[in-house]
């Protein structure tokens, strides 16, 4: 049944992944997202829908766990914050080159090290970039609602199974923390062994079968043109993905003459200064990439047809303001504004910046 | 001389078979050094498997290191883990089939070194999967370099002119920590340069492979092996070496259960 409630974020990613028949949770606590354990640990969901939940002794442990109940065809997620997402790359790398369909969430804080616990969007490099070794993509989901850490655990799982290739949530502590109201999906069914293999192919290491060849789930090739092969196979795979899987909305950008482009909880808080400048008679818009790999970069080239001028607002020191860079192709000046470290700017610091970066620069 | 090669056709044909190969194993060319002790582990472990009747339910995993390839020998479902982790990933696997038979089979490098962490606590988490560790005191696939377990004064390409117990520390009895975790239910150590102590290694290996079954705990088999490419000996001399050396410091036996 539907349910209305009043959660944070984090507890909202637990309770979806529960909802949307989730198998298995690996998980290390870490500030600010240990809140999905806690939920995951407090609802007992081994109870309610047969669901594996377990602490891990490290975020190492965690991601290959994930790596071994994945390679077996289960739907297995897990979750962690910057510097445990550090760490979790070797296992996403290998997660990646086996083409394994996984869950995985980033609750980004500051950095570099140990950095702080405040939110922070300075995982964009790390997470959508790669991180990891190799030529390899993982599919990543911005949310910038509590409402969108609940849908996007379904979306990201639909995702990674049609694709068999890992999704990520990259969120931030201040969508992990804040409260807000969230409608909850009904309880689904998780799948039987049979199902997955209907659904998706009978790839999975589940005990080899009397009438089908044993299945081995490996990113080794040692022959170099059977390595280049897979990576091509990874290639056009990654070229489908960016043909159907771009998602993201325009706010105020009909008319706007300034764009600002800003994902996760800057997006939210670039509402407000698209509002605020609009007061002020500067007609400017909004483009909120949901997806930021595959990146809506033809949608902002596009605006840059259009605009005077655009700013990249995010919490790091000018990530994604790359991208951005990329799409507009020298069409329009791009610069890029955000607080970081774990400092969260406000409305009227953006509209700042955009006077004086963009309008007046 | 090609043709005086009789293919297994013509063997069985004239009567002579004395041992057949378990289906099990595929019939990839096994790509260890010849008199290393890796096909025999691999074998009696496969030939188990086939003995109990779990072919259809068992999931294994291959490290890295020599044995990386495992999974083109072992003839059932294989997943191919990261250095080291092969515990977690066999945890991963059982606890979304707790029904399946899982087993990984590491070598001392990838168990004792970059995977302790992975290796004790899976087995204080007592999970219900069986552990074959190959410990050759060496890293025989990238040369030769030193191992937790490499002895005191023993030479590797890393300890030139002997492992030095003051700068490089003491070799590592892991399988000794091992057994002192409330979560194993058997630990034992064995060897397979003699054929007595095959059928004593692979008994083990049944024991701990039943013991699964009856979700007792982790079951951790260590094999002392040899290497006679990395210690850059003849077969007969590695193995004449890995009796009076190896066992000294490792000694035969179980250790619990």
């Amino acid at each position: 049944m539907e349910e209305i409630k009043l959660m944070k974020g984090n507890e909202a990613v637990a309770e979806a992944a529960i909802r949307a028949g989730v198998d298995a949770y690996f998980g290390y606590p870490i500030t600010p997202q240990s809140e999905i354990i806690e939920y995951l640990m407090t609802e007992e969901p081994y109870k309610r829908t047969g669901m594996v939940v377990l602490q891990a002794e490290s975020e190492l442990a965690a991601i290959n766990m994930v790596y071994g109940a994945a390679a077996c065809g289960k739907k297995v997620m897990t979750s962690s914050s910057s510097p445990g997402l550090s760490l979790k790359q070797e296992g996403l790398s290998y997660i990646a080159g086996s083409e394994l369909p996984c869950l995985i969430v980033d609750v980004v804080r500051g950095g570099p090290g140990l950095g702080t616990i405040q939110p922070s969007q300075a995982d964009y490099f790390q997470m959508v970039k790669g991180g990891g070794h190799g030529d390899y993509k993982l599919i990543v989901l911005a949310p910038s609602t509590v409402q969108e850490m609940a849908d996007f655990v379904e979306l990201g799982f639909e995702l990674a199974f049609k694709y068999r290739n890992p999704a990520l949530i990259l969120s931030d502590g201040v969508i992990g923390q804040m409260m807000e109201k969230v409608v909850l999906p009904p309880q689904k069914e998780r799948l039987t062994d049979e199902e997955v293999d209907k659904l998706y192919g009978s790839w999975a290491t589940t005990g080899k079968k009397k009438g089908r060849e044993r299945n081995i789930i490996t990113s080794l090739e040692l022959k170099p043109e059977r390595q280049e092969a897979h990576n091509h196979h990874l290639q056009n795979k990654y070229k489908k993905i960016a043909e159907n899987e771009i998602r993201f909305e325009t706010f105020n950008c009909e008319d706007a003459e300034y764009l600002l482009v800003a994902y996760g909880s800057s997006a939210r808080i670039c509402q407000k200064t698209v509002q605020l400048a609009r007061e002020k008679g500067i007609k400017a818009g909004l483009l909120r990439p949901i997806t930021l790999w595959p990146y809506p970069s033809k949608a902002i080239n596009k605006l840059a047809d259009q605009v005077k001028g655009i700013l990249a607002v995010e919490m790091s020191a000018g990530q994604m303001v790359e991208d951005v860079k990329l799409a507009v192709n020298g069409k329009v000046k791009v610069e890029h504004y955000g607080r970081f470290g774990g400092m969260v700017h406000s409305p009227d610091e953006v509209l700042e910046a955009l006077e004086t970066k963009i309008i007046g620069g | 001389m090609a043709e005086n090669i009789l293919t297994p056709e013509e063997i069985i044909k004239r009567g002579e078979l004395v041992f057949k190969k378990t289906k099990l194993m595929t019939d990839a060319n096994l790509s260890y050094c010849p008199g290393c002790g890796h096909g025999v582990a691999h074998r009696i472990t496969m030939e188990v498997i086939e003995e109990l009747g779990l072919e259809e339910k068992t999931i294994g995993i291959a490290p890295v290191g020599c044995s990386v390839l495992a999974y083109e020998f072992m003839n059932v479902d294989m997943q191919e883990a990261a250095h080291g982790r092969a515990p977690a990933v066999a945890t991963g696997i059982k606890r979304v089939y707790p029904d399946k038979t899982v087993f990984t089979y590491q070598g001392d490098g990838d168990l004792a070194a970059i995977g302790t962490a992975e290796t004790l606590h899976a087995c204080n988490r007592g999970e219900n999967i069986t552990i074959i560790f190959i410990n050759n005191g060496i890293y025989g696939m990238t040369g030769g370099q030193m191992a937790p377990t490499t002895l005191p004064g023993m030479k590797s390409s890393t300890s030139p002119y002997g492992r030095d117990i003051e700068m490089m520390g003491h070799p590592l009895k892991i399988t000794e920590l091992i057994a002192m975790l409330p979560g194993t239910a058997y630990v034992t150590r064995q060897a397979v340069h003699k054929p007595a102590l095959v059928r004593k290694a692979k008994k083990a290996i049944k024991k701990a492979f039943e013991l699964q079954q009856e979700n007792k705990g982790t079951t951790f088999v260590e094999i002392v092996s040899n290497c006679n490419s990395g210690w850059k000996m003849t077969p007969v001399e590695s193995n004449e070496w890995l009796d009076k050396n190896m066992l000294e410091y490792y000694p035969l036996g179980d250790i619990k259960g």
